[in-house]
């Protein structure tokens, strides 16, 4: 009984009204989906947690990836949340993880962070490597890599590096933050 | 008290004198709460051959840039090729031996406290001319 006055309710409007009403939500709804998703994959959003303001954004600040002689930057989303569609909402519902231990306080003072840095620090190396440094390689790719161009030091790692089949996170760690005390020998046991 | 009046009083008049004279200081003749004007930022190469000492135990130069190189508590980045574990790999020179004792001699498996901050000592080089001439010469007996 119930169903078929459902029925009758919806069938008050035309298939045209009916496909034109879902369009217009659906684009509401997925437009502001992205719109959200964009909105928490910005620079401002990620410093807007004091953890990340007081200790990482400020290492990074000293780096080539904030401040440089052309003005192109790397901001935290282009190096630590993937591109792709697919790969990005994997990675921001792993984030959930980051908002749970946020409202837990793990990392809310300086001395935490400190005490917390090497394993977090592993986290994303690990997670860096799984995929071949695939941030990286949004902008630095082997395949255009002028080794005429580069400083002696980079062309032997880099032809080196390439042989061996090694990844950008293999050598490249503390790109753009702070190295932990004794990450050397944790990077060695985990594999990295 | 008195003394000391006639001292600043000299110290004072002296430096006016100078002034007066036309002594000028290494930043010209500015006042001193005035820019010494513009000031070239001088670059360091990239990379390049080593760098001959121009003494006998002068620290080596470093032939490279090291911008944004970390050097604190947690890590010392010139380690991960100057180290005797990564030298042979990386094709770095090593760090000296001395650089393990202490300042009584004694022998440490660490690099030393007092040598662990390499540009306190080693430093990069730029083309900058010197402000002053100099004529020093190192003994030729034991240079080269």
């Amino acid at each position: 009984m119930n169903s078929s006055k459902k029925t009758g309710r919806l069938a008050k409007y035309s298939a045209g009204t009916l496909l034109l009403g879902g369009i217009v939500l659906g684009i509401i709804l997925w437009g502001g989906f992205n719109w959200a998703l964009a909105l928490t994959n910005t620079e401002k959003f990620c410093i807007s947690c004091h953890e990340m303001k007081d200790n990482v954004y400020q290492e990074y600040k000293n780096t080539i990836h904030y401040n440089n002689r052309t003005g192109v930057r790397a901001t935290c989303p282009d190096c630590h949340v993937p591109k792709d569609w697919t790969h990005k909402i994997v990675r921001k519902i792993q984030a959930s993880n980051e908002l749970y231990h946020k409202l837990l306080g793990t990392i809310d003072t300086r001395e935490k962070f400190k005490e917390h840095r090497l394993e977090l620090a592993l986290h994303e190396w690990k997670r860096m490597k799984s995929v071949n440094s695939r941030e990286c390689r949004n902008c630095h790719d082997y395949e255009y890599m002028d080794f005429v161009a580069e400083g002696r030091r980079a062309v032997k790692a880099h032809s080196e590096g390439l042989d061996q089949g090694k990844t950008c996170i293999d050598c490249h760690k503390g790109i753009a933050h702070q190295l932990p005390k004794g990450w050397e020998k944790a990077a060695k046991d985990a594999g990295l | 008290m008195k003394l000391k009046l006639i001292s600043v009083m000299i110290v004072l008049i002296s430096g006016l004198a100078g002034n007066a004279s036309g002594i000028e200081s290494l930043r010209g003749m500015k006042p001193l709460d005035g820019s010494s004007g513009k000031v070239e930022v001088k670059k360091v190469p990239k990379d390049g051959d080593l760098i001959q000492r121009n003494y006998v135990q002068q620290p080596p130069l470093i032939p490279h840039k090291i911008d944004g190189y970390q050097i604190n508590l947690d890590f010392n980045k010139c380690m991960s090729c100057h180290s005797w574990s990564r030298y042979k790999e990386t094709g770095a020179t090593k760090i000296s031996q001395t650089h393990f004792k202490d300042r009584d001699g004694v022998d440490l498996a660490t690099v030393s406290a007092r040598r662990y901050f390499c540009t306190q000592c080693h430093v990069p080089q730029a083309n900058a001319k010197p402000l002053v001439e100099n004529t020093f010469k190192p003994v030729e007996a034991i240079s080269q």
